[in-house]
């Protein structure tokens, strides 16, 4: 049975985790998240479903950590903010070369550089880009809700696991602190070594006898051995980009312009589009739920449908680049946002639409 | 009975004293010739077949010339980022306590680039053993200044000698961690003549038994040559061990029982 | 009571010549070979009948390519 709480988003997404039966959550405080850890360790579910929660002594050794865990077969899982993300990339481009599964939790903070501790979307490239070293993807998971916070993380397993790659769900500091009603999943029981080793034949639990040894790496020396595995990258990020995308659309119908929002920018955007509305301005909202893979058939379909689009980011625009690829130069495409940690209202999102998108 | 006995009559199997362990794979070592990392291979997983342990036991790969330790090692095994290794390792350890699980790492990886992951996971008495193959340089890269280089010695990147008051001491990592309180067992060992070889398969097994019992973070040092880094035959090499790394790396056990021996 | 006899089987292929056995062989029953192998290293080879089969030098062969044999009266 679904059980209703009052929670933060950091709290959500750690509550779910544990129902989602993860194995281990290895951490490094930072603000606008340590609550995922703080909640975790309160929690105590070592006790109850034997999830492993770990402080470590660096983002560093905490993405290792996850990478070790991963490498076994196991659910786990690491949350930071925008400084500890930059320097775990090291460890999500062996986990994405190695193609091993994890969550990882970005609420994301104004940077470059220490920045500020308030929301911020400045690490839209870093998120769908790579981030570290190499060819890869994450999948992307952009929650604008408490609700998501704790969805994503079942889901995010989910889709680890079926493509053998890393999971970040990027909220910001709005998503991860804001309190809302949330509807959490049962418990479902961790996997046993028997479940592990049938669900993830890859896996290094033990080099049993019936089988060859295990071995999880992301080195290859040979050049055309090395390029046939990021070909298959390739290949796979392509299945992601045809079954995975995810959006959703607010009044869109009969609109004439579009805003393009995702996470906490999207709930402001929804709140500016029913005041435009109220003005007569027939605009929509398209949110992207997977930043990678972005939606861009959807938006695709736009093009002869609408005069423009206004891209509401908490950054200096950097979505804005896949939403111009998306519709191909075919409509006017412009950015809106406020940075450094502060948050645009719905009535800026209005003056910004109706200058640069209606007036321009 | 006849004294005479043929080469045939001696190579039966009944008379089968030394043969290498099948937890080594058939890949021939992809180590220069005379290097201590294959002789360290080989009692690691001597060691771990006495133990019957190959279906539980989970090795961690650092990089520097054993990044590839996965291909010779007939076990289940992880590679891991430059230094990352002890990190790794304790997730698995605390993922599954029940497994073996070891790192093997070079000094540049351990006492270097590593230096946190290495005392983080000491300090937090991670029930798992370190094997640390210290050869004063850095071997892969192309025999580069490792922290435990010593005072004058010369390397790529010191090419006058290690002058001490601008690039640091030489690193005593191995008497470091034997401080700290999770750490129970710690010694040093070499694998250059046939009894220090003995000895450390000795250690190791040691090492092993106690991960066994749970005693907490175990730590094997194997000082080694490294006769390419070193621009020496691999015998020169081993005598020049013997007579500049050994005063200063001194064999022996540091920590037994949790206590300090030295 | 027969004096103990021994002998050691190099695989030549994967030698690599580093010559660590023949300084751990007390018997001093190893030596370089003129030739080389297919990897271009020279290898060892066996020159005299006194092995005892002590096994020091498969012990302290880096390549672990040394198999030995002892007669056990
Ligand atoms: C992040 C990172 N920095 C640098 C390197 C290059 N690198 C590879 S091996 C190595 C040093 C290895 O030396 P050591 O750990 O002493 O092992 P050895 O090769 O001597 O056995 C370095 C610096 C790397 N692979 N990754
Ligand atoms: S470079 Fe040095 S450490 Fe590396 S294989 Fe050669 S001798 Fe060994
Ligand atoms: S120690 Fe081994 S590799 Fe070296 S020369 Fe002797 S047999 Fe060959
Ligand atoms: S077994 Fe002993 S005596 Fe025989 S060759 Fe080897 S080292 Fe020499």
């Amino acid at each position: 049975m679904k059980e209703l709480k009052l929670m933060k988003g950091n709290e959500a997404v750690a509550e779910a985790a544990i129902r989602a039966g993860c194995d281990g959550y290895f951490g490094y405080p930072i603000t606008p998240q340590s609550e995922i850890m703080e909640y975790l360790m309160y929690q105590d579910p070592q006790k109850t479903t034997g999830m492993v929660v770990l402080q470590a002594e660096s983002e560093v050794a905490a993405i290792n950590m996850v990478y070790g865990g991963a490498s076994c077969g196991k659910k786990v899982m690491t949350s930071s903010s925008s400084p500890g993300i930059s320097l775990k990339q090291e460890g999500i481009s062996y986990i994405a070369g190695a193609e091993l599964p994890c969550l990882i939790v970005n609420i994301v903070r104004g940077g470059p550089g220490l920045g500020t501790i308030q929301p911020s979307q400045s690490d839209y490239f870093q998120s769908t880009k790579g981030g570290g070293h190499g060819d890869y993807r994450l999948i992307v998971l952009a929650p604008s809700s408490v609700q998501e916070m704790a969805d994503f993380a079942g889901l995010g397993f989910d889709l680890a696991f079926k493509y053998r790659n890393p999971v970040l769900i990027l909220g910001d500091g709005v998503i991860g602190q804001m309190m809302e009603k949330v509807e959490l999943d049962e418990f479902k029981p961790r996997w046993t070594e028997e479940e592990i080793r049938r669900n993830t034949p890859w896996s290094t639990m033990g080099k049993l006898n019936n089988r060859e040894r295990n071995i999880i790496t992301s080195l290859d020396l040979d050049s055309h051995k090395q390029e046939k595995h990021v070909a298959h990258l390739r290949d796979k990020y392509l299945e992601i980009e045809k079954n995975e995308v995810r959006y959703e659309e607010f009044q869109c119908e009969d609109a004439e312009y579009l805003i393009v929002a995702y996470g906490s920018s999207a709930r402001i955007s929804q709140k500016a589009v029913e005041l435009a509305r109220a003005k007569g301005i027939k605009v929509g909202l398209l949110r992207p739920i997977t930043l990678f893979p972005f939606p861009k058939k959807p938006l695709l379909n736009y093009v002869g449908k609408i005069k423009g689009i206004l891209t509401v980011e908490m950054s200096l625009g950097q979505m804005i680049e896949d939403v111009k690829l998306a519709v191909e130069c075919k409509v006017k495409v412009e950015h809106f946002g406020r940075f450094g940690g502060i948050i645009p209202t719905p009535d800026e999102v209005v003056v910004a639409l109706e200058k640069q998108i209606i007036g321009g | 009975m006849s004294d005479i006995v043929t080469k045939e009559q001696i190579r039966r199997p009944e008379n089968l004293v030394y043969s290498k362990t099948k937890l080594l794979t058939d890949k021939a070592l992809s180590y220069c010739p005379g290097c201590g990392h294959g002789t360290a291979h080989r009692i690691l997983m001597e060691v771990i077949e006495e133990l019957n342990a190959q279906e539980i036991t989970i090795g961690i790969a650092p990089v520097g010339c054993s990044v590839l330790a996965y291909e010779f090692m007939n076990i289940d095994m992880q590679q891991a980022a430059h230094g990352r290794a002890p990190a790794l390792a304790t997730a698995v350890k605390r993922l599954m306590p029940e497994k073996i699980v070891f790192t093997y790492q070079g000094d540049g990886d351990l006492a270097a680039i590593g230096t946190a992951e290495t005392i983080h996971a000491c300090n937090r008495g991670e029930n798992i053993t370190i094997i640390f193959i210290n050869n004063g340089i850095y071997g892969m890269t192309g025999g580069q200044m490792a922290p435990t280089t010593l005072p004058n010695m010369k390397a790529s990147t010191c090419p006058y000698g290690r002058d001490v008051t601008t690039m640091g001491n030489p690193l005593r990592m191995t008497e470091l961690v034997a401080q700290l309180p999770g750490v129970h067992f710690v010694t040093r060992q070499a694998v250059h003549t046939p009894s220090a070889v003995r000895k450390a398969k000795k250690a190791l097994r040691k090492a092993f038994d106690l991960q066994k019992e749970n005693k907490g973070l175990t730590f094997v040092e194997i000082v080694s040559n490294c006769n390419s880094g070193w621009k020496m035959t691999p015998v020169q090499s081993n005598k020049w061990m013997e007579e500049n790394m050994f005063p200063f790396y001194p064999l022996g056990d540091i920590k037994v029982d949790g206590q300090l021996v030295k | 009571m027969a004096k103990v006899k021994g002998d050691i089987v190099i695989d030549i292929e994967k030698c690599k010549g580093c010559e660590v056995c023949i300084a751990a062989c007390p018997q001093e029953v190893i030596a370089m070979a003129k030739n080389v192998n297919g990897k271009g290293y020279h290898y060892t080879e066996t020159v005299n009948e006194e092995c005892t089969g002590c096994a020091n030098c498969a012990i302290v062969c880096p390549d672990g390519v040394i198999t030995v044999y002892r007669m056990k009266n």
